[in-house]
């Protein structure tokens, strides 16, 4: 068996995931990136997206993320992550409801509200991870 | 010597106390077992983002500018104190020792002709400094409604801060608050949050002579790190003393609690004593009474 890679997932609440793997594809804010281990040391942002984890060609995690950051060195893989869910944990439903939430605090609050942008942000994500999560 | 009376309603008086300071000790070990362990999950990202700031700060080398909130001002003549304590007492001396802390601080930067500006998060510190440092207050964070929610006020706090250092109202800004260590130790810290310093303890790792690569620039990974880092330091402070406070709070209560026991036992000894002379008295009335027939 081949080295494995070393990947972590952490965000301010809590680790998601910390454990060794064969690959990680990861969203990028300039693209989508693959690490294999011994990746060159490498740093980027990261969009809110769709982390897929796999093994011997197949996915076996998929974790959603809000923005971040992904730092590879020789020691393996860390993401942070704004926040940071795990797609089979969560369901269609309570995200769709989170996200009409959200959505009416957005037209609740008009236009100029003080809120608007943190609320308009809040929804884009919850867009991003609905979609996620129907395919 | 005391009416038996009185005794008795000093027992009670201390007995409901008793009751008080036990019910708090014990919300409190719930409390802080709550908080512990959101100090404990926040750490993780609190260690890898030090370690993160850490490398690039280390690749970024000495004096190569940055970001202002790396590179500071290039001044040092104002200061900022963020003091942080809790939102209510009955925690022993934990927001006191705190605010002593603050207050060598300022006396420190103030002996050096520097100009101090405070900004208190938490009710009890800014009671205590308001005596000395009313003037210097120029922002308060309330965390009475926080609950266990720490975030949105630690972000609120960083986009302040990041603001005016911005708009130069100070050059260099330092926490203070409380290191939980463990539930019976808290100590009182000063750290530095802007110009940001990486944390001498992290693991800088050894690249073995590859470069990083930067996805975009380093500049602008550094840019919006920043304010991240500064984010959560801020908001781990939080949990720390979120943390500390309820173990202080437990730690004074338990003894409180104690202290109480022990003085219901001396005071019920006393009445025990004060209603057996009073039987004897009456007693020897009664047979002396009765001889005089």
């Amino acid at each position: 068996m081949a080295d494995k890679l070393h990947f972590s997932l952490v965000s301010p609440a809590r680790e998601l995931f910390s454990g060794e793997v064969d690959h990680v594809i990861a969203p990028g804010s300039d693209g989508e990136f693959g690490v294999l281990v011994n990746h060159a040391p490498f740093m980027t942002t990261l969009k809110n997206g769709v982390v897929r984890v796999e093994e011997n060609g197949e996915t076996t995690m998929r974790l959603f993320v809000r923005g971040g950051f992904a730092d590879v060195t020789p020691a393996g893989l860390t993401i942070l992550a704004e926040e940071a869910v795990n797609l089979d944990s969560v369901s269609a439903e309570s995200v769709q409801k989170e996200y009409d939430e959200a959505h009416r605090a957005l037209l609740a609050e008009g236009k100029d509200g003080p809120q608007v942008h943190a609320l308009e942000e809040q929804v884009a994500y919850l867009e991003s991870l609905k979609a996620a999560l129907t395919n | 010597m005391s009416g038996l009376k009185e005794l008795k309603n000093r027992i009670g008086s201390v007995k409901s106390t008793q009751k008080i300071t036990k019910a708090k000790q014990m919300v409190a070990a719930a409390k802080l077992r709550r908080a512990q362990e959101a100090a404990e999950a926040s750490k993780p990202y609190a260690t890898r983002m030090a370690n993160v700031v850490a490398n690039l700060t280390a690749s970024m080398g000495e004096g190569a500018g940055g970001p202002k909130l790396l590179a500071g001002s290039g001044d040092d003549k104002v200061h900022l104190l963020v003091v942080m304590t809790a939102e209510r007492g009955l925690c022993g001396g934990f927001n006191a020792n705190t605010a002593k802390a603050a207050r060598l601080k300022i006396e420190e930067l103030q002996a050096e002709g520097k100009t101090v500006k405070i900004i208190t998060v938490g009710k009890k510190g800014r009671e205590v400094l308001k005596a000395q440092y009313a003037d210097l207050f120029i922002e308060h964070v309330d965390l009475s409604d926080a609950k266990d929610k720490f975030t949105p006020y630690a972000i609120g706090l960083g986009q302040d801060l990041t603001k005016r250092f911005e708009d130069g109202e100070f050059d260099v800004a330092t926490l203070v608050f409380s290191e939980f260590k463990n539930v019976l130790t808290q100590t009182p810290v000063a750290k530095q949050l802007i110009p940001a310093e990486a944390p001498e303890d992290a693991e800088t790792i050894d690249l073995g002579g590859a470069i990083y690569a930067y996805e975009p620039s380093e500049a602008e990974i550094l840019e919006s790190l920043l304010p991240r880092y500064l984010n959560t330091q801020i908001l781990s402070a939080m949990l720390e003393n979120a943390a500390g406070e309820q173990a202080a709070s437990m730690t004074a209560m338990d003894n409180a609690t104690r202290n109480a026991g022990e003085l219901i036992d001396s005071l019920t000894l006393q009445y025990n004593r004060a209603r057996q002379a009073q039987i004897t008295k009456e007693l020897i009335e009664i047979i002396s009474g009765a001889e005089a027939l």
